[in-house]
């Protein structure tokens, strides 16, 4: 069995939010990626998606558990640190902000190289920008951001982040500030890359649809913890949990599932409620459950989902 | 719904709208003609670059100095391009109403919610009682969903979800006949996308309003109105009964929108990205013939000159092409829908 | 949206730094095509430059012994006549002289307190707006404590313990103007410090050095230009006060020390406006001049550029 390109372990992250309060955007995750994998991280705003995704590439501290690349923990010293970030990279939601709009696309592309110094700088850079479809790559070194088109930009992202010839890729939203008809675009090199240069990809959303077009495995996470797991045919087409069903009901245009809209607002990662988390907006428990089930929906802690079981969801109401 | 109307609610005929720009005039909108009938539901899709914004802007008179419109816009067959400022003021809020993206700066961050909310109704009647405002603020907020009480809150007290729907109470403010809502759920998640769209379709049904919804998404348009005009480089390139634009696309880009908007479920979606090559021109950027043409996947050699009207394609439909698809030319992405 | 525009000749590798010089060179030659067209910032620029030129041929226009007590050949406190401009001072010196030579000394001394206190105040702005912890903390503390330092008493002291000289001055003005310049630049970098682009470079693996030499300092300065040329002015302005309290170098000819040597001589009740006018409407003519290009500087840099960003 080859080991998974990345883990997380029991991963928790903090965040103070007062002198003596602190809130879990991330309550204990076991998540995989394994090798060559798309793995799509779903969930609402707030649910601590992005959270986990820095957390997996050390750019939050973690309050508990560990991550794991090929197996060995990740490294903790300045120069450990610096090397891991080699191996993974990151693409983030607004590629207007991503790039620094003094530099051309060639120094945005060449920054990588620069911090790690790395030869063959020029030989590198054009290669990232014909890999991300930016061809003749000569054409556009000298351009500024704010010359760009907005897919544009994020291939520009994506050519900086490959020019460090990673593993591993974490992409935070990487399409939706885009326009539609350019998404599929984005989506087609993320797939091209996978294919190509055997990336692992950890694409963050709130889009069902995009995950749908391009994930393998889809998490499904619910105020910090992963409430869904599985296969995209299995989570999208056969979702078992609650939570994921509302959402995939009110998708517009899906006709097989009545509409659930959910009363209310996600609860604050600071005051998560008891039992199951999910339990206050549950469709399914004010639908009226047996009383035994009821009684651990509303008091029971649901232990963390294992790491890559087949198709597994957190919920008393299915046991 | 709508009985004997005795016209359209909103019509726009022949509307051409162009910015006066540093280096030139750049033509947003180029020749739109819309018809919403009084009582039904018309979405408005398109991308950057499409006009949409920039056209019904005009509906209140809105569009900005620098603008130049010709043609028409008539509220309830009323000509607001050429109406008195005194109408036009009456006219504002009071028939026609925009809810606006309240993610972004719709609020003013340093007023509470209930003022803000009352303001319309005060500009509109400068006499009425203080009482009377504060209960039709609290009727508002509580037929979007919100407590009474929430109007002491300010913006930031608030989610995306809440404030997009105190934007939905201040247009329902003054009673008009007509909301157009641009983008109301554009950056927000999908489920506080489902509540915000089900208040406004529970209202409009409710008091019988027409609506107008702009959204790039239109998925979400096929699911909430009756028609839809798909509009790209400031012209409509389709339109017909909302369903067919988004299932049985006639127009190429209509098709290629549509199909950025996966079908979950539909095994011809996995790991088949559709996109157009290219982005959305940039408005004045466009060529003679088919503005679509240098993107359009299955564009011919005729395309790219003359010019293109819509012209009917079936039954109530209308595309800007000169080859149409029909249902028997449909990619594999239809599927067995 | 901007698109592409198409017929934008390909590059050779190797030479895509030598554009990308050219480049910036096109944009600095863009801002100096905007200075050029705003009246105001012209104005003073033409102003600064005759003060400049003035200052450098100083020695050339009045040899050093014009200026020395010992040489005078005028007769003392005489109103302008053909061979003495604008007058003579108690001494019997041109008072043309004097000023010209006191540009120097103005403009000097002016100009290095600034760049001191620019120096010290972007560095500790950067750093007190990057690191979040106690060193932020630390360094806000910091500036805030010199905020309030009082700049005449402080300068009274250091020229009692240390004797008077312009050195002193200069170290005054540089320690009690920096903190205006590291909040300016705090404020900026907290904003800077917040875009996506800072934590795209922390994520390939950049180090604070990095981040703020290479994204944080290119976005400051624009704005710390155009604030530095404001504070010259001031610097200037503090610089006269301090001389004309007799804390500079009594021997060195600046405006404030001319104005010290008319108000001690009596200028004023004798009516020698001659002495006492000129240094004041030369005062005024620089920093009105520093003002004036400060503010067309702060009109190019700040919302154009980075509104379209």
């Amino acid at each position: 069995m080859t080991s998974p390109a990345l883990e997380a372990r029991d991963l928790q992250v903090s965040f103070h939010t007062g002198r003596n309060t602190s809130a879990r955007a991330v309550d204990g995750v076991n998540l995989t990626l394994m090798p060559g994998q798309i793995v799509a991280l779903v969930g609402e705003s707030g649910c601590g998606k992005s959270t986990l995704a820095r957390a997996l590439l050390g750019l939050q501290p973690l309050a508990a558990g560990e991550v794991l690349v090929h197996g060995q923990a990740l490294p903790t010293s300045r120069s450990g640190i610096k090397a891991y970030r080699r191996r993974a990279q990151l693409v983030l939601q607004d590629p207007m902000g991503s790039l620094n709009p003094r530099m051309t696309v060639y120094e945005s592309v060449a920054e990588g190289l620069r911090i790690h110094g790395v030869d063959r700088e020029e030989e590198r850079v054009a290669e990232a920008l014909s890999r991300v479809g930016m061809r003749p790559p000569q054409r556009f070194y000298t351009r500024y951001p704010h010359e760009l088109s907005g897919g544009q930009r994020q291939r520009v992202v994506i050519a900086g982040a490959l020019v460090l010839e990673p593993e591993i890729l974490v992409a935070d939203e990487p399409v939706s500030s885009l326009d539609a008809s350019v998404r599929g675009e984005i989506l087609a090199l993320l797939l091209r890359l996978r294919d190509e240069l055997g990336l692992s990809i950890l694409i963050v959303t709130h889009d069902l649809g995009l995950a749908w077009n391009v994930a393998d495995r889809i998490a499904v996470m619910y105020l910090g913890r992963i409430i869904e797991e599985g296969t995209t045919e299995e989570v999208l087409a056969d979702a078992k949990h609650p939570y994921t069903r509302a959402l995939l009901s009110v998708v517009p245009e899906i006709e097989r599932l009545e509409p659930i809209v959910l009363v209310g607002e996600p609860p604050d990662p600071a005051r998560i409620p008891a039992g199951c988390r999910f339990h206050p907006r549950c469709p399914v428990l004010q639908g009226g459950l047996p009383d035994e089930v009821a009684a651990r929906c509303r008091g029971e802690a649901l232990p963390l989902l294992p790491v890559q079981s087949g198709h597994a969801a957190a919920c008393f109401a299915l046991t | 719904m709508a009985t004997d109307a005795p016209g359209p609610a909103l019509e726009f005929r022949d509307v051409h709208i162009t910015y006066r720009g540093r280096d030139g005039d750049v033509p947003a909108v180029r020749g739109v003609d819309l018809t919403v009938a009084a009582g039904s539901s018309l979405g408005i899709a398109g991308e950057s670059g499409s006009g949409k914004s920039t056209l019904i802007s005009t509906v209140l008179r809105l569009q900005p100095k620098s603008a130049t419109v010709t043609g028409q816009v008539l509220v309830d067959g009323e000509d607001v391009l050429g109406m008195s400022f005194k109408r036009l003021r009456a006219l504002r809020w009071a028939q026609a109403s925009i809810v606006f993206q309240g993610a972004l700066h719709g609020l003013n961050p340093l007023q509470r919610i209930g003022e803000q909310i009352a303001e319309p109704i005060t500009v509109h009647d400068p006499k009425a009682a203080r009482g009377d405002v504060d209960r039709r603020v609290g009727e508002l907020l509580e037929q979007v969903g919100l407590p009474a009480a929430r109007a002491r809150a300010y913006p930031h007290q608030l989610s995306g979800g809440q404030r997009q729907r105190v934007m939905i109470a201040m247009a329902l403010a003054c009673r008009p006949r007509l909301i157009v809502a641009d983008e109301p759920t554009t950056a927000l998640d999908v489920m506080v996308q489902a509540q915000v769209l089900k208040v406004l379709t529970d209202l409009v049904d409710e008091l019988d309003l027409t609506l107008v919804l702009i959204s790039h998404d239109l998925s979400v348009l096929a699911d909430v109105c009756q028609r839809a005009a798909v509009m790209y480089a400031g012209r409509v390139v389709e339109s017909g009964p909302a369903a067919d634009v988004f299932e049985r696309s006639a127009h190429p880009y209509s098709r290629a929108l549509a199909g950025a908007f996966p079908r979950i479920g539909d095994a011809s979606f996995r790991y088949a990205p559709s996109g157009l090559p290219g982005d959305p021109p940039f408005p004045g950027d466009v060529g003679q013939g088919c503005s679509f043409a240098p993107r359009c996947p299955v564009a011919r050699e005729d395309c790219a000159t003359g010019t293109l009207e819509l012209a009917a394609v079936a039954e109530g439909r209308m595309a800007a092409c000169r080859y149409p698809l029909v249902d028997d030319r449909a990619d594999a992405h239809r599927g067995d829908r | 949206m901007t698109m592409t525009r198409p017929g934008f000749d390909p590059v050779s590798p190797t030479s895509a730094r030598q554009v990308t010089r050219a480049r910036r060179r096109a944009s600095r030659a863009r801002t100096w095509r905007a200075f050029r067209s705003h009246r105001g910032g012209m104005l003073g620029l033409v102003v600064l430059v005759v003060f400049i030129a003035l200052a450098l041929l100083a020695p050339v226009l009045f040899p050093p012994s014009t200026i020395s007590v010992t040489q005078a050949t005028g007769e003392p406190m005489s109103p302008p006549t053909a061979g003495f401009p604008l007058g003579t001072d108690e001494s019997g010196r041109s008072i043309l002289a004097l000023i010209v030579w006191g540009a120097r000394i103005s403009l000097v001394v002016g100009l290095s307190a600034t760049v001191m206190s620019m120096l010290i105040g972007t560095v500790i702005g950067i750093m007190s707006g990057y690191f979040r912890g106690g060193l932020g903390l630390l360094l806000n503390r910091f500036t805030d404590w010199f905020l309030v330092i009082p700049f005449l008493p402080l300068a009274i002291v250091l020229a009692t313990v240390l004797g008077a000289s312009l050195i002193n001055i200069i170290v005054v003005i540089g320690i009690t103007s920096w903190p205006g310049t590291a909040r300016l630049v705090r404020s900026q970098t907290l904003s800077i410090g917040a875009r996506p682009y800072l934590e795209r470079a922390r994520a390939l693996g950049a180090g604070d050095a990095h981040l703020m030499r290479r994204h944080i300092l290119p976005n400051v300065m624009p704005l710390v230009l155009a604030n530095t040329t404001l504070m010259v002015a001031l610097a200037i302005l503090s610089e006269t006060t301090l001389s004309f309290l007799g804390l500079g170098n009594p021997l060195a000819p600046s405006w404030g020390s001319i104005l010290d040597g008319a108000f001690t001589s009596g200028a004023m009740t004798v009516g020698a406006w001659w002495y006492v006018l000129p240094p004041g409407l030369c005062v005024v003519a620089v920093v009105l001049a520093f003002t004036l290009i400060g503010r067309a500087l702060e009109d190019i840099v700040d919302p154009r550029q980075q509104g379209g960003r």
